[in-house]
Order: structure tokens, then C-alpha cells, then sequence
């Protein structure tokens, strides 16, 4: 799929990765998470302590978010976000910075069904928000937002990022933030 | 065990609704139950021999039946990488779903059991024991039923998959089960059908789970 790629990205950058359908983009993502094994090379996380054993990153550094939204049709917005953020290790004030950040409170006592695409990736970034973890991974993240919530949480993004954040994130259109670029698959 | 209890509060929701639930589950039992006399003759004597066997049968049939959901869904719709990134491992997260599936479909069926034996005519002395049995024995159709449901991830037609991996391995649990009750029913030694059944359920209780992460591991790559 790729070969020969090394980067680093550092507390405090977002990097964007571009490339074709088919590139990789999404493969890269899901080989930092841990779901993908590379054929060869190595992943590496570094802690504010020192290195980082990948699974300790992986369960609790990074947040994996975009693509899929991993929400239950037949469930409340409320239970799934709840549980979203709580398996990622949130708590009540951090659920509730949520909830205002990413305007979730009308969709509470809704069933997921019943929402729109847009609202239905708020809810499932919601945990990012919710759970202070450093790196997020973010696959096409606004993709189904509208232009005000794409404004919004561009802003979330850029919180993150001064409070010390890493985002890497898959993009067709620029993200609202200033990012270095990766190109994948040239 | 950090965060074992939001997942199990969420795996109960999600198993109390998936495929419907205990409800379709049991009135698959009810109804084969009901096919029995109607297809073997009504003669009690005759119905009496077959109780304990057939309603295993029917037991074992009716925990297949929302077995095909129990990762298929989260693997679907990218909870299972959700799940996958949590503060527990994969083994966890598939005990805890293969405990929501036995509390919310084998303890309804189990409760089920012996009503379904003496609807055929069998002893009210064999209600205890079939019970218990039926306990245990959902314990491991449940974790058997998993590793079916693991394996199977992101195959078509996953459900008859399921049901050819999962039934050989359903084999003891009717052997030693069925042959329990049958034993008690005819005034033989029956604890040995029921440590067998305890025996095996436990092994797969402590394999399962790591054969269903290893699996979901293979299906998320």
C-alpha cells in the first residue's frame, strides 16, 4: 500500500493526511490505533514519562474517531454517548463539557435512529471531548457536519491542540486549522 | 475489571434488544416444544421418554438464534473499535457479552426448561435438575456460541456459519445434559451427567474468550 513513510508528530501539532481513495489514509490511521499490523516499520509512542507501550497508548491516549460512529440505532443518544465516554474513561464534568461543546442536549432522549448523519458523528466525537486523551485519529471527521459545526469543532480541535493535543486526521478538504501535511500514495 | 461494569450495563441493554431479545428466543422454544406431539403422536408414555432429550434439542436451537448478532452489529457499525480502545481488552469485553447473553437469553430459557418438560409429560421430580441444567448449560452455549459468533465476523450468511461451527461443539452440553435428566428420569446415576455438563461448560468459560478476541482481532485488521 505505501512504503518508505516516517514521520513524527509532536505535542501540540495536527497533522493532515492526504491522498487518492485508496491511498492508505485510513489503513495508517488504523495501524496507529493498533488494528493493522505493518508488514515492516515500527510505531512508536512517547509519553510525557518516556516510551509509551503501544497498548497503554491504545487504551488510554488515543481517541479514534470519524468513519464509522459505532452508535446503536435502537438505543438512546444519551445511553450510547454515556457509554462512549465512560469506556474511554470520562467523567460527569467532562461528559457535560461535552454535551455544551458539541450542542448535544437536544438529542439526549433521542433514539440514535432518529438522528441525522451530522448529529450522529457529534454524538460519537462527543467522546473525545468527554475524555482527555492526547492523540486523536480522525478519519474524515466532518465530512457529514454542517458549515457551523464544522466551524465549531474546528475550534475544539484548536483548543486541543494548544492544550498540548496531537491530531492526525484523513481529509479530503482542508481542516479549519493550521496542519502539516502528509501525502500518501505519490 | 476497570470499566468491566459500564460495559456490562451496556451489553445487557444491547442483548435484552438485539434479535428480539428473550421473547423471541423463548417462543421459538414454545413452538418447537408444541411441534413435538404434534409430529411424534400425542401418546404420554411415548412423549415422556422423549421430553428430556427434545427439550435439550429445542434449548440448544433456541440459544443459536440471536447468536449471530453478538459481534456482527459492533463490528458492523465501529463500536467494536470503540470497544477495541477501552481501558479492558478484547477477552473482557467478549466475557462480558457472552454473560449479557446467557443472563438475558439462557436464564429466560432456562426458567423456560422445565415447564417445557412437563408440558411433555415428564416427572415434576426432574424439574430442579433441569433447571440447573439448563442454568449451565446456557453458560456454555453462550461462550460455545460466541467463539461461532467471532469466528463468522465478517462472513455472509454468517448465521448458518454459526450454527455448523457452534453445533458439534454443542455436542456435550446434550450429551451430558440430556443424559442427566434422562438419567434422573429413569433412576440412574445422573451426577455425572451434571459434572460432566459443569466440567465442559467451564472449559469453554476460560477458552472462550481469548479464541473470540483472537477472532475479532483478525476481523478489526
Amino acid at each position: 500500500m505505501f512504503e518508505g513513510l516516517g514521520f513524527a508528530l509532536q505535542a501540540g501539532q495536527a497533522m493532515s493526511l492526504v491522498g487518492k481513495n485508496g491511498a492508505g489514509k485510513t489503513s495508517l490511521l488504523r495501524a496507529i490505533a493498533g488494528f493493522l499490523r505493518p508488514q515492516a516499520g515500527r510505531i512508536l509512542f512517547e509519553g510525557e514519562a518516556g516510551p509509551l507501550e503501544p497498548e497503554e497508548a491504545r487504551s488510554g491516549a488515543l481517541h479514534m474517531g470519524g468513519h464509522t460512529d459505532g452508535l446503536k440505532p435502537n438505543r438512546t443518544a444519551r445511553a450510547e454517548f454515556e457509554f462512549q465516554a465512560r469506556w474511554t474513561g470520562a467523567d460527569a464534568a467532562g461528559m457535560a463539557r461535552a454535551r455544551a461543546a458539541l450542542d448535544l442536549d437536544a438529542l439526549m432522549d433521542l433514539e440514535v435512529r432518529k438522528l441525522s448523519a451530522g448529529q450522529r458523528r457529534r454524538l460519537s466525537l462527543g467522546r473525545l471531548i468527554a475524555s482527555p486523551r492526547p492523540l486523536w485519529l480522525l478519519d474524515e471527521p466532518l465530512a457529514p457536519l454542517d458549515a457551523g459545526h464544522r466551524a465549531g469543532f474546528g475550534k475544539l480541535m484548536a483548543e486541543h491542540i494548544a492544550g498540548g493535543g496531537l491530531i492526525l486526521a484523513a481529509v479530503h478538504d482542508p481542516l479549519p486549522i493550521p496542519t502539516l501535511t502528509l501525502e500518501l500514495g505519490r | 475489571m476497570k470499566g468491566f461494569g459500564i460495559l456490562m450495563k451496556r451489553e445487557l441493554a444491547v442483548a435484552w434488544g438485539r434479535g428480539g431479545g428473550p421473547l423471541v428466543a423463548l417462543a421459538f422454544n414454545v413452538c418447537a416444544v408444541t411441534l413435538l406431539p404434534l409430529a411424534a403422536g400425542a401418546s404420554l408414555d411415548k412423549l415422556k421418554l422423549l421430553a428430556p432429550g427434545f427439550s435439550w434439542v429445542a434449548l440448544a436451537l433456541a440459544s443459536l438464534l440471536s447468536l449471530e448478532r453478538l459481534f456482527e452489529r459492533d463490528y458492523e457499525d465501529g463500536a467494536l473499535d470503540v470497544l477495541a480502545l477501552g481501558p479492558a481488552p478484547l477477552e473482557l469485553v467478549a466475557v462480558a457479552k457472552c454473560l449479557a447473553q446467557w443472563i438475558c437469553v439462557g436464564l429466560p430459557l432456562a426458567l423456560f426448561a422445565p415447564v417445557a418438560l412437563t408440558a411433555l409429560g415428564a416427572d415434576a421430580r426432574l424439574i430442579p435438575l433441569t433447571f440447573v441444567c439448563a442454568v449451565i448449560g446456557g453458560l456454555g452455549f453462550a461462550f460455545v456460541g460466541g467463539i461461532g459468533a467471532a469466528v463468522s465476523l465478517g462472513a455472509r450468511s454468517g448465521g448458518v456459519l454459526i450454527a455448523v461451527i457452534v453445533l458439534p461443539l454443542f455436542t456435550p452440553l446434550a450429551i451430558f445434559g440430556g443424559g442427566a435428566i434422562a438419567g434422573l428420569a429413569q433412576g440412574l446415576d445422573w451426577t455425572g451427567g451434571l459434572m460432566f455438563l459443569s466440567a465442559y461448560t467451564l472449559l469453554w468459560v476460560a477458552l472462550g474468550p481469548f479464541a473470540m478476541a483472537w477472532a475479532c482481532r483478525i476481523a478489526l485488521s
